[in-house]
Parts: C-alpha cells; sequence; structure tokens
C-alpha cells in the first residue's frame, strides 16, 4: 500500500497559535477515533490473497494411482543454487524411474523456483504458501510422502492477469 | 422511611451484631476501592483501544469478547514476571516507591461522593466514605504526596534518566500545584466551605454546574490536573524520546505495574475531582434528585420562605446519579486519552513557562475577578441562584474568551522558531545590533527555566 505523502506549509512566525491547531488536531484524531475503517489485517481470520506467482512451500504433484510425478532425472538438484533438495532415483519392474529418496530442506530453500521450471515432468513445484511453522527443526525436511501431501495451490509461472507474461 | 443518618446495629444472620455506620462504611470502602481499581484496569484497557482507533488500528482484542479480559492477562502476566533490582540501587526506597504512589492515588477517592444518599431501613447512608470537613485539602495533600513516589523511585533507582525524571516531577508538581489550587479556590468562595458534598450541594442550588459561573477556573483546572497527572502533553517525568521511561527506567514487573496503576489512579481520581467541582459530581438535571445534610436534616431544597424542604432518597435516585457521576468520570477518562493521543510532548522550559507565565498569573487574576464578581453580587442582595450564577457566567465567559484570545497569538507556546524571544530576533534583522542586545535578558530567561 502506497503512503501518501502530504507536505505541510509551515504557518509565519506571527501568525502561529497553539490553540487552534490543537483543537483541530483533536478533531482530526476524533474523526479517526469514530471511523470504522481500520487498516489491521485480523490475520489468522483474514488470509492474504496470495500472488498467483507466489513462491512458497513445495508442493509434488501426483498421478491419478497416487504415485509421484518425479522421473528422478536429476535436474532440480543439479539447478538448485542453495543444493536443498536431495534424490536418490530408483528403477522398477517396467523400467520407470521413480525418486526413492526425495528431500527439501526447506531451511536452506531460497524459493527461487528453478525447480519447478526446469522439472521437465512438471512434477515438483512451489507453491501458494507460507505458514509451515514447526516445533522442531528436523521437521523443516520435507520428505516425498509429505511434499505429496501438501493440498495448497501451486505457484504458476506467470500471472494470468497479465497477457505480457505468456 | 426515616431521613436521619445510619444509627443502631445491624444484625447478620441473626448471629452477629455490629454497628450499622461502621458496617456500611466497611461495604463502601470495599465497593468503592473494588469500583476504582476495576476503573483503572479498564482505563488501560480503554488507553490502549482508544490510541488504537486513533491511529486506525484495532487493539487489543483478542483475549475475551472485544478483548475485554486483557487488563486481567496484563495483571496476571505482570505479577509472574521476573522482579529486577538494580545492583546498585537503594534496596528500601527503590521497594518503599512503588506503595508511596500507588496509596495515595487510590485514597484520594475517599472523599468523593459518588451518588445521591441512599435509603435503607437503618437510616440513610452517604455515598461517600469519609465525608470529613477538610475535604479538598485532603485530596491535596494526597496528591501532592504522591510526588515523594516518584522522585524516591528515580532517585533510588540510581540511574541517571530515572533520577533526572524524578526530579522534573517535582518541579512539575510544584509548579502547577499553584495554579490548581488557585482554580479550586475560585470553586471555594462559590461554596463557602471545602467539603465535596457541600460543593455538590451549591451547583445543585445554584442551578447550573460550576464549568459555566467559573469557565476559566475550569480550564485552568484541567490543564493543571493533566500536569498534576503527569499525563502528556506535560509528561515530563517519563518522556520516553528523552528519558528512557523517566522515573520508572529501572521498574519491572508488578513494581513497574504499581506506578502504571498509580498513573492510571490518579487520572481516575482527577477525573472524579473535575466532575465533582466543575460538573456537579453525581448531580443530574433537573431539582429531584437533590440531597443534603442541612443542621441534621437530609434536606432537597429551601422553601421560598425559606424554609428547609425535606429530600426524597430512593434506591433508583442513588443509582440513577451513581451512572450519572460515573459518566462524567468517564467522559474525562476519554479526553485524557484523547488528548494524550493528539497532542506532542512540550519541552521542559515550555511547560514551566505555561505554568509559571501563564496560568499563575492568569489564575490569580481570574482569582480576583470571581471574588470581586461574588463580593459585588452579595452587596447587591442578588440570591444565590440562578440568576447569581448567570451574572457570573457572563464575567467569566468574557475571561475566559480574552484568555483564549491571548492565548490564541502565538505569545506563548510555539515552536522554537516562533518563540517570543526569537520573535524579537526575527524582527530586529534588520534593526540596528542595540535592539538585539537589549532583548536578550528576556532570551536568558526563558531558557534559564
Amino acid at each position: 500500500m502506497a503512503i501518501n505523502v502530504k507536505v505541510m506549509k509551515r504557518p509565519e512566525p506571527e501568525t502561529t497559535s497553539y490553540l487552534r491547531a490543537a483543537l483541530s488536531g483533536m478533531a482530526l484524531t476524533f474523526k479517526h477515533m469514530v471511523n470504522p475503517k481500520k487498516v489491521t489485517q485480523q490475520y489468522p481470520e483474514e488470509q492474504t490473497d496470495l500472488h498467483p506467482r507466489w513462491r512458497g512451500t513445495h508442493v509434488m504433484e501426483t498421478h491419478a494411482d497416487g504415485r509421484p510425478k518425479c522421473v528422478a532425472c536429476g535436474l532440480c538438484p543439479t539447478v538448485c543454487p542453495a543444493n536443498c533438495i536431495r534424490l536418490v532415483g530408483g528403477e522398477d519392474d517396467q523400467g520407470n524411474r521413480y525418486p526413492i529418496v526425495y528431500e527439501i530442506d526447506e531451511f536452506r530453500c531460497i524459493f527461487c523456483g528453478m525447480c519447478q521450471e526446469v522439472c521437465p515432468v512438471e512434477a515438483i513445484h512451489v507453491g501458494r504458501h507460507f505458514e509451515n511453522a514447526e516445533y522442531t527443526r528436523d521437521r523443516f525436511v520435507y520428505d516425498l510422502d509429505r511434499l505429496m501431501e501438501q493440498e495448497h495451490p501451486s505457484t504458476l509461472l506467470w500471472d494470468p492477469s497479465d497477457p505480457a507474461g505468456e | 422511611m426515616q431521613l436521619q443518618p445510619v444509627q443502631g446495629d445491624i444484625t447478620i444472620l441473626g448471629i452477629v451484631s455490629v454497628d450499622a455506620f461502621t458496617f456500611f462504611s466497611y461495604l463502601k470502602v470495599l465497593g468503592l476501592f473494588s469500583i476504582v481499581i476495576v476503573t483503572v484496569a479498564y482505563a488501560t484497557y480503554a488507553e490502549r483501544r482508544v490510541s488504537a482507533f486513533i491511529q486506525d488500528r484495532r487493539g487489543p482484542n483478542r483475549v475475551g469478547p472485544f478483548g475485554l479480559l486483557q487488563p486481567i492477562a496484563d495483571g496476571i502476566k505482570n505479577i509472574l514476571k521476573e522482579e529486577t533490582l538494580p545492583a546498585t540501587a537503594s534496596r528500601f526506597f527503590f521497594v518503599l516507591a512503588p506503595v508511596l504512589v500507588l496509596v495515595p492515588s487510590l485514597v484520594t477517592f475517599a472523599v468523593i461522593p459518588v451518588a445521591a444518599p441512599l435509603p435503607t431501613p437503618w437510616g440513610v447512608v452517604d455515598m461517600v466514605i469519609a465525608d470529613i470537613p477538610v475535604g479538598i485539602l485532603y485530596v491535596l495533600a494526597f496528591s501532592s504526596l504522591a510526588v515523594y513516589g516518584v522522585v524516591l523511585g528515580g532517585w533510588a533507582s540510581n540511574n541517571k534518566y530515572a533520577f533526572l525524571g524524578g526530579l522534573r516531577a517535582s518541579a512539575q508538581m510544584v509548579s502547577y500545584e499553584v495554579a490548581l489550587g488557585l482554580s479550586i479556590i475560585a470553586v471555594i468562595m462559590m461554596t463557602g466551605n471545602v467539603t465535596l458534598t457541600e460543593m455538590v450541594w451549591q451547583q445543585q442550588q445554584l442551578g447550573m454546574w460550576f464549568a459555566f459561573p467559573l469557565s476559566l477556573a475550569f480550564i485552568l483546572f484541567v490543564v493543571s490536573a493533566f500536569a498534576e497527572t503527569n499525563r502528556l502533553p506535560f509528561d515530563m517525568p517519563e518522556a520516553e524520546s528523552e528519558l528512557v521511561t523517566g522515573y520508572h527506567t529501572e521498574y519491572s514487573a508488578m513494581k513497574f505495574s504499581a506506578f502504571m496503576i498509580s498513573e492510571f489512579g490518579h487520572m481516575v481520581t482527577a477525573s472524579a475531582l473535575m466532575a465533582t467541582l466543575f460538573l456537579g459530581g453525581w448531580d443530574l438535571p433537573g431539582t429531584w434528585d437533590n440531597a443534603f445534610w442541612y443542621q441534621g436534616q437530609l434536606i432537597g431544597g429551601f422553601a421560598a420562605d425559606g424554609s428547609p424542604v425535606a429530600a426524597q432518597p430512593a434506591a433508583w435516585k442513588t443509582m440513577a446519579t451513581f451512572l450519572g457521576f460515573g459518566a462524567k468520570t468517564a467522559f474525562f477518562l476519554l479526553v485524557y486519552i484523547w488528548i494524550r493521543w493528539t497532542l506532542p510532548r512540550f519541552r521542559y522550559d515550555q511547560v514551566m513557562a505555561l505554568g509559571w507565565k501563564v496560568m499563575l498569573p492568569t489564575s490569580l487574576a481570574y482569582l480576583m475577578l470571581v471574588g470581586g464578581t461574588i463580593l459585588v453580587l452579595e452587596e447587591l442582595g442578588v440570591p444565590y441562584g440562578f440568576g447569581y450564577g448567570l451574572v457570573l457566567t457572563a464575567v467569566s465567559g468574557i475571561a475566559t474568551f480574552s484568555f483564549i484570545f491571548f492565548i490564541d497569538r502565538g505569545r506563548t507556546i510555539t515552536g522554537a522558531a516562533a518563540g517570543p524571544a526569537q520573535k524579537i530576533e526575527i524582527r530586529s534583522i534588520g534593526r540596528e545590533r542595540q535592539a538585539r542586545s537589549a532583548d536578550l535578558p528576556a532570551k536568558t530567561a526563558l531558557s534559564g527555566d
């Protein structure tokens, strides 16, 4: 929210009046006192609308049968500037590659969103979410199951309301 | 119904028999003390809420409905917090100071009548804890006693800022006590007595509240009361931006809370006092609630031939007048808070200049004016009543208008660029040097405070 800066005209020394200034000040504060419009956002009840491109807690997309979409190609740990993704890939009987271990350390992550951009199968996403407080530090290393359980919407790579973005 | 003071014994549950007067006194002490403490607690809540509203915020609204349990949460927090004792502090006085501040701020309420007398089967109970003959002098004595606690707290902390705060408190109290006392003298001249019950009665007899016939005294009293309670714009002893938090810098937990309670207690007492002295106390418009002990009788007024007419006290009248008194006090509390969050703090020399150079001469001159007017009215044989009040209202109105006219010229409290001494300098720029040097003593006098 932009703050409107108002440049006040300084009164001349001979015309300064404390009393009138005080009374007009009290009128102003009274106006604000009875004004029901308050700027405070009642946070837990009133949530902020996050921007479509907000980059927060990660989400792993899944197939309809519940398997992760990830093919363990290894691009995201390679591109990650914070080196916060640990990936151990494996291969099943049909020759499909899948992640055996997929962990993201949310403490190390800088939420740049490059993992989402680089992913060839649109599996890992950053999400529109920021409330990830925990009681212990080790809870901040999200494993594969936890990443798949995340329910918040994932981040879009462009703003739908901005045609130039696409 | 007996129209006489409480007498006889009360038998509780058929076993214990106690003196009725003692019983009701204890009851009043207990009731009024609880009411004052709860009011103080909710004054802190109101302060935070109103300041939030003024700043377009919401203030505490999480604990209970609308945050109404916030004062209780604050109290629990303050009791459970760790008390710290500065290593270099004077231990005994450091602990003593909060008590010395807290007690006077609460005991002053004892002489303020809060409602019309209440009729009971044992007689009529005055709704004032102690209607002592010295009345307002008791209030003045105790309210000036509180400054000892402030100074002692500042000194015992062994902290430079706290010490400065304490010194400022004492200087400010002394300066404004004068104007406060002089504005009260105007009221005393009207009533001819110093008991607060009689002051309420005289306002009922006058047919108007003293805020009108003594308007300038009212204004001076309100301003001095602000300075006496150390509230913004006169909160020199605390002055966060200059002195950390002034005299209670080193205090923590419940000791700090005691200072806070006493500050708000002073506010409540000062508000109640303003209501009693200038807004008729518990008096509500009309003569239906008038009641006063006159020569051993509870009277509601005088008949045309001067004979007293008995009052008709009733429980609902007591209740209504109590609510009226509460509303008046609450109004002044709101004004306290409202002004605090509007006006910035004065500079220290401005506070002193206002106290000694404006308030004191004005109140003295006004005292002469009121005294003269009363003398003339008495000499002319004008009966004490509405007409009497109207004459005084007119005289005081003129005085108030000229006072405001004088104040409103930028002569009194101005910014650093427009103070009286500087103004002369601005004018003298085009003149010879002599003019400036002639004006110098005025400037040193200003900054020498």
